[in-house]
């Protein structure tokens, strides 16, 4: 491996190789049929697909509120699961007492979980 | 290495050896994968026509085995439609990043005893990162197309998506208590006394199992393309290769999933009994095996349940997935200090 730089960082070098690899080979693939296969656009071709009407408006109408509150109760859980992350690994060097403080944690999660069950935010009916 | 070996053996500098090496390495890797794909891909319709009576493709090759490559000629030489109210620099950008993301999430992927791109120590970490990312390609396409179908369908995928992570990552987390480390080798290695399938993590694998069904928009989740109300979700303005490239993202990440089950549940590379017979194979030979039997489970699922509703499929992620994980982080933790010895070191 190249000399200099931090061992850890060291680690992380193929995964940047592989990263240009990859984009290279996706844009490769992209650029393909471009050169290779025929281009007749019209505007009909080029109009958005409706099942055969022509569109009647712009598709980006607006969209169910309860996307929007999946999108925010992700968020919190998944930031839980991230921060269990480093106690679910260390869980024998700290013991009952690490234990403890992860049950508090998910305790007053769980109060929001509830929460929000009941005011019905994970309904979809 | 042997590769980095053979290029300083051959007089280049250290560092220039050190890139072709694992560029090569990096390179063999993506052929696999994009080889192991076509046929996996044949798999998966293989399986689907049998338990309809019918016989799938079975023209191209034998036994239809050249199909896929057929249809990646024919995708090569279809027109790339972008569509006029389309905002084009994300409408290209959308394809690149689902394949890019699906891709580099195998860089820690261990296929064999040491066979890694990057051993890094935060593998599981990183995996779920990446996985994460993976609904912007999603969310750009479907939003990008500016067409009804593709941004309802990226919606819907988008929410499936994240709703299911959450439980993956309570599923990880019990992985990780009980093997104690985020090193996807060292989870392996942890396996050689018995494979987490067949011990207090058993219901997880069936929660993961689910959950990775949902989180790839596989059948019976896969609800963003339902082509009886959505055409094909988000994919429908996309053409050619554009669209091969969402397509092939998918199946790698369909493979990766069936990589992560082999790797946390069923002791990645390591032979089912360590007796002789099962040992002589290189380990390389089990994962792929067990790679594919999970890969025939999807198959099978995907061939005989029926699409679920969109109410039942949020109820089952929110409802019952979340808090049983929760539930059996709060156990495991309990059961393995309770019982378990700290590891040494």
């Amino acid at each position: 491996m190249p000399s200099g730089l931090e061992p850890l960082l060291l680690e992380y070098l193929p995964i940047i190789l592989f990263l240009g690899i990859a984009i290279v080979l996706g844009g490769v693939l992209m650029v393909l049929p471009l050169i290779l296969a025929p281009s007749n656009p019209d505007p009909e071709k080029l109009s958005a697909y409706e099942c055969g009407f022509n569109a009647f408006e712009d598709a980006r109408m607006k969209f169910d509120v309860r996307f929007y509150l999946v999108g925010i109760l992700f968020i919190i859980f998944d930031l839980e699961v991230a921060l269990l992350i480093p106690w679910a690994i260390t869980l024998f060097p700290n013991g009952w007492f690490g234990f403890g403080s992860a049950m508090l944690f998910l305790g007053i999660l769980t109060v929001g979980f509830i929460y929000e069950w009941k005011k019905g935010a994970l309904e979809w009916e | 290495m042997i590769l980095i070996d053979f290029f300083s053996w051959l007089g280049l500098p250290y560092e220039v050896s050190w890139t072709i090496g694992t560029a090569a390495m990096i390179l063999a890797l993506v052929v696999g994968l994009l080889l192991t794909c076509a046929f996996i891909l044949l798999l998966d319709r293989k399986v689907w026509a049998s338990v309809a009576l019918r016989k799938g493709p079975n023209v191209v090759g034998p036994f239809g085995l050249l199909q896929s490559f057929a249809d990646f000629i024919k995708f090569v030489a279809k027109e790339v439609i972008i569509p006029a109210g389309a905002n084009k620099v994300i409408f290209a950008l959308a394809p690149l990043i689902s394949f890019v993301l699906a891709a580099i999430a195998w860089a820690v992927i261990p296929v064999a005893e040491g066979w890694v791109v990057s051993d890094i120590n935060v593998g599981i970490l990183y995996l779920f990162a990446i996985s994460s990312l993976g609904v912007y390609g999603i969310i750009m396409g479907g939003w990008a197309s500016n067409s009804k179908y593709p941004f309802l369908g990226s919606l819907r995928s988008a929410a499936q998506m994240v709703s299911y992570e959450v439980s993956i990552g309570f599923v990880l987390i019990t992985v990780l208590l009980t093997a104690g480390t985020l090193n996807l080798s060292k989870i392996v290695e942890a396996q050689a006394q018995g494979w987490f399938l067949v011990s207090h993590l058993f219901p997880m694998a069936v929660v993961f199992f689910i959950s990775a069904l949902a989180e790839t928009n596989r059948p019976p989740f896969d609800l963003p393309e339902a082509e009886s109300e959505l055409v094909a979700g988000y994919q429908v303005e996309y053409s050619s290769t554009w669209y091969l490239l969402f397509m092939v993202g998918e199946y790698l990440n369909i493979m990766l999933m069936c990589a992560m089950v082999t790797i946390l549940f069923l002791g990645g590379w390591l032979p089912p009994l360590d007796i002789a017979p099962f040992n002589w194979v290189h380990g390389f030979f089990w994962f792929f095996i067990k790679l594919w039997a999970v890969f025939f489970l999807f198959a099978m699922t995907k061939a005989f349940v029926p699409r679920y509703r969109y109410d039942q499929l949020m109820r089952i992620g929110w409802k019952l997935f979340l808090p049983f994980s929760l539930v059996w982080v709060v156990l495991t933790a309990a059961y393995m200090l309770a019982t378990q010895q700290p590891a040494a070191g």
